[in-house]
């Protein structure tokens, strides 16, 4: 016992087999409530399994897990993006603004992906070029964006966008597997191979754990993070186009309260909230995870606002009980 | 330092005069007393909640609950109010004040015995807050006609030419100014956001000052969340929704540091001031409300972006995992 507290970290000479720690992993864990949720919903309803009903499930967390994407790599890096509804927002307006001057499914795409762009660009100017907190940064521009579809739409809304355009959001590249759905599996691709397998991934973890010895250790620290802004604002563009391709209409209130659900993607899926740790499997499997929930509790008549009482009570959940069971662990321990 | 803060609050009080004085130029209605009076009733709610809103950040938390809370703490005064007419409106306030404090200390908890993100806590208290006034009200209004007349004059009634309601906020400023300055836990809230380390070792319980600070907060929503139902004399799910910002707002023109430890009630009084002048001027000088949500966006933007020059010139903590308690 005493010399534990002389020496209390041990490090030891080999480490455990990858086995045990993959079985042990957040992840996994992650799976294994997948599979229960999959197995709850399909006894709740004799619908659930249909291919198609699935297929439709999907969409419920497809536009947020794009962004989710984007977004785990903002809160490893250590800060955080509340403005991404707004976004949505923002892009649909400006989408809606180009359709009633005429404009075709390509411009459109493209007046998309720029707002989302810009976007991203503002947020990441104020706080790496002037350095200031992102959370006050984006809680004002979560202001500022949405309140400029405010300003151009005030209670009406867009609709009449072209039929061509619908495909985004209501088109199916295979069988039963919509283009969200492929989109959602190439982003996933993307994000995973860019966090887990480049420098500018490994930059972003050192960022999150310590800032200033990545930075003394030659990683461009505001260039990284302004590029991971600039990130999330282009995939809150593409979720923005999916999403009002999907509806057909635009609405200055549209995707109200999403920044709330991606963040809680984001930490469910096993993401530090602190930074410096997280994987984009974790976050895929927390995007199935939350989209069949929702999806479950709609076919039991469950209302929207009693869902995200749950998101809420989700988000505080998952990231209270690592720490209390690592508490209970040390007490066991003691 | 004091020197600086003082000047701070001098260059808002001149921002506050010279907004005044530009829209009077166009409309010299605005500068009339009664009317600078309405001014201030209209934001006396907005101060209340942003002294609390102040306590909080002090300590280098955030509540982005507070609207929340106030639409049920309201909720609850509406329906207490619709359900037993004869209650005495004092008891009533009381028990929204407690249940706001109680809805507080809930996010208090969670951050001071659990360690989680302030920021996490209430983005999750915010939409479980929301979600509980549907279950409570599945959804219905709480119509005037519903309330006691007794329940709906309060805040109109004058005391010595002044409505109650902006008597109210005065008390509160007055009362959080006395906390502030006067009171260990007081300053226990500056020493906490100035430094968390520093604190402990001057015997401040840094979790529990949170907690206090959380508490007070939502003590002050809860009173806000009645005045607010009275005064408009409505309650449904998404009143005040999207207020938390306004609140935010408030305190980041006022000065208060987001990074906790600097701030007076006197900025939070004139970030509200500043806000709500801006809020009523609008419709005067013709743009439409929409606009609303942009201006406060941009403003909190520049008043971040200023507050970040000021606070430049304090010294750093670099290693602050190094100092782990």
């Amino acid at each position: 016992m005493a010399e534990t507290h002389l020496s209390p970290r041990v490090i030891p000479d080999r480490l455990r087999s990858r086995s045990s720690r993959v079985l042990k992993s957040w992840e996994s864990l992650l799976l294994v409530v997948a599979i229960l949720i999959f197995a709850l919903n399909s006894f709740a309803s004799p619908y659930f399994l249909d291919p198609w009903n699935l297929s439709d499930a999907t969409f419920n967390f497809t536009e947020k897990a794009l962004i989710a994407f984007a977004m785990a790599l903002v809160i490893i890096s250590g800060e955080i993006d509340l403005s991404v509804a707004s976004i949505i927002a923002l892009t649909s307006t400006a989408m809606g603004l180009a359709v009633t001057m005429g404009a075709d499914t390509p411009v459109l795409v493209l007046v998309g992906l720029g707002t989302g762009l810009f976007c991203g660009m503002v947020n990441g100017l104020l706080i790496t070029g002037l350095g200031l907190p992102s959370i006050v940064v984006t809680i004002g521009t979560m202001s500022l964006f949405r309140g400029l579809s405010f300003i151009i739409l005030g209670d009406k809304a867009y609709t009449g966008y072209p039929d061509s355009f619908a495909y985004f959001g209501q088109g199916y590249v295979w069988w039963v597997f919509s283009f969200e759905l492929a989109l959602f599996a190439v982003s996933a691709v993307v994000f995973g191979v860019l966090l887990h397998k480049t420098n500018f991934g490994r930059s972003v973890y050192a960022i999150g754990n310590n800032q200033t010895a990545a930075l003394f250790s030659g990683v461009r620290v505001g260039r990284v993070k302004f590029i991971l802004f600039l990130l999330t604002g282009l995939m809150a563009g593409i979720a923005s186009i999916c999403l009002t391709s999907r509806l057909g209409s635009t609405r200055p209130s549209i995707a109200l309260g999403v920044e709330l659900e991606v963040v809680t993607m984001v930490v469910l899926g096993g993401v530090s909230i602190l930074g410096g740790s997280g994987t984009i499997p974790g976050v895929v499997l927390a995007a199935f995870i939350m989209g069949m929930v929702t999806f479950g509790f709609g076919l039991l008549n469950v209302p929207g606002i009693v869902m995200s009482i749950f998101i809420g009570a989700l988000l505080i959940s998952v990231i209270a009980l690592p720490i209390l069971w690592s508490r209970a662990r040390r007490r066991m321990a003691h | 330092m004091a020197k600086l803060l003082k000047n701070r609050e001098i260059l808002l009080v001149f921002a506050i005069v010279a907004l005044v004085f530009l829209i009077a130029l166009r409309f010299p209605g605005f500068v009339a007393p009664s009317n600078l009076a309405r001014v201030y009733n209209d934001t006396s709610i907005l101060i209340i909640l942003a002294l609390g809103q102040m306590a909080v950040i002090l300590t280098r938390c955030i509540d982005l609950s507070m609207a929340a809370n106030l639409a049920l703490s309201g909720m609850v005064a509406a329906m207490i109010n619709a359900a037993f007419p004869g209650v005495p409106i004092p008891l009533v306030i009381l028990t929204v004040v407690a249940l706001g404090a109680v809805l507080g200390s809930i996010n208090g908890l969670l951050v001071w015995k659990l360690d989680i993100p302030p920021i996490v806590v209430t983005l999750g208290t915010l939409t479980i807050y929301r979600g509980t006034i549907f279950l409570l009200s599945n959804g219905a209004w709480i119509n005037a006609h519903q309330m006691s007349d007794a329940f709906k004059a309060l805040p109109r009634a004058q005391l010595a030419g002044f409505p109650v309601l902006s008597w109210l906020s005065v008390v509160a400023v007055i009362a959080v100014y006395l906390l502030m300055t006067r009171t260990q836990t007081g300053r226990a809230f500056f020493a906490v956001g100035g430094n968390p380390h520093a604190a402990v070792y001057t015997g401040i319980d840094v979790g529990r000052t949170r907690f206090l600070a959380y508490c007070l907060s939502g003590a002050l929503a809860g009173l806000a969340g009645y005045l607010w139902v009275s005064r408009y004399a409505v309650a449904y799910v998404d009143i005040a929704a999207g207020f938390e910002l306004d609140i935010i707002a408030a305190c980041v023109i006022g000065g208060i540091s987001i990074a906790g430890g600097i701030g007076s009630v006197g900025g939070a009084v004139l970030g509200s001031l500043f806000l709500g002048v801006i809020k009523n001027a609008l419709p005067v000088i013709n743009i439409s409300p929409f606009a609303q949500l942009a201006i406060s966006g941009t403003v909190i933007i520049i008043a971040v972006a200023v507050n970040a020059r000021t606070e430049k010139r304090k010294g750093r903590v670099i290693l602050k995992k190094a100092e782990a308690v």
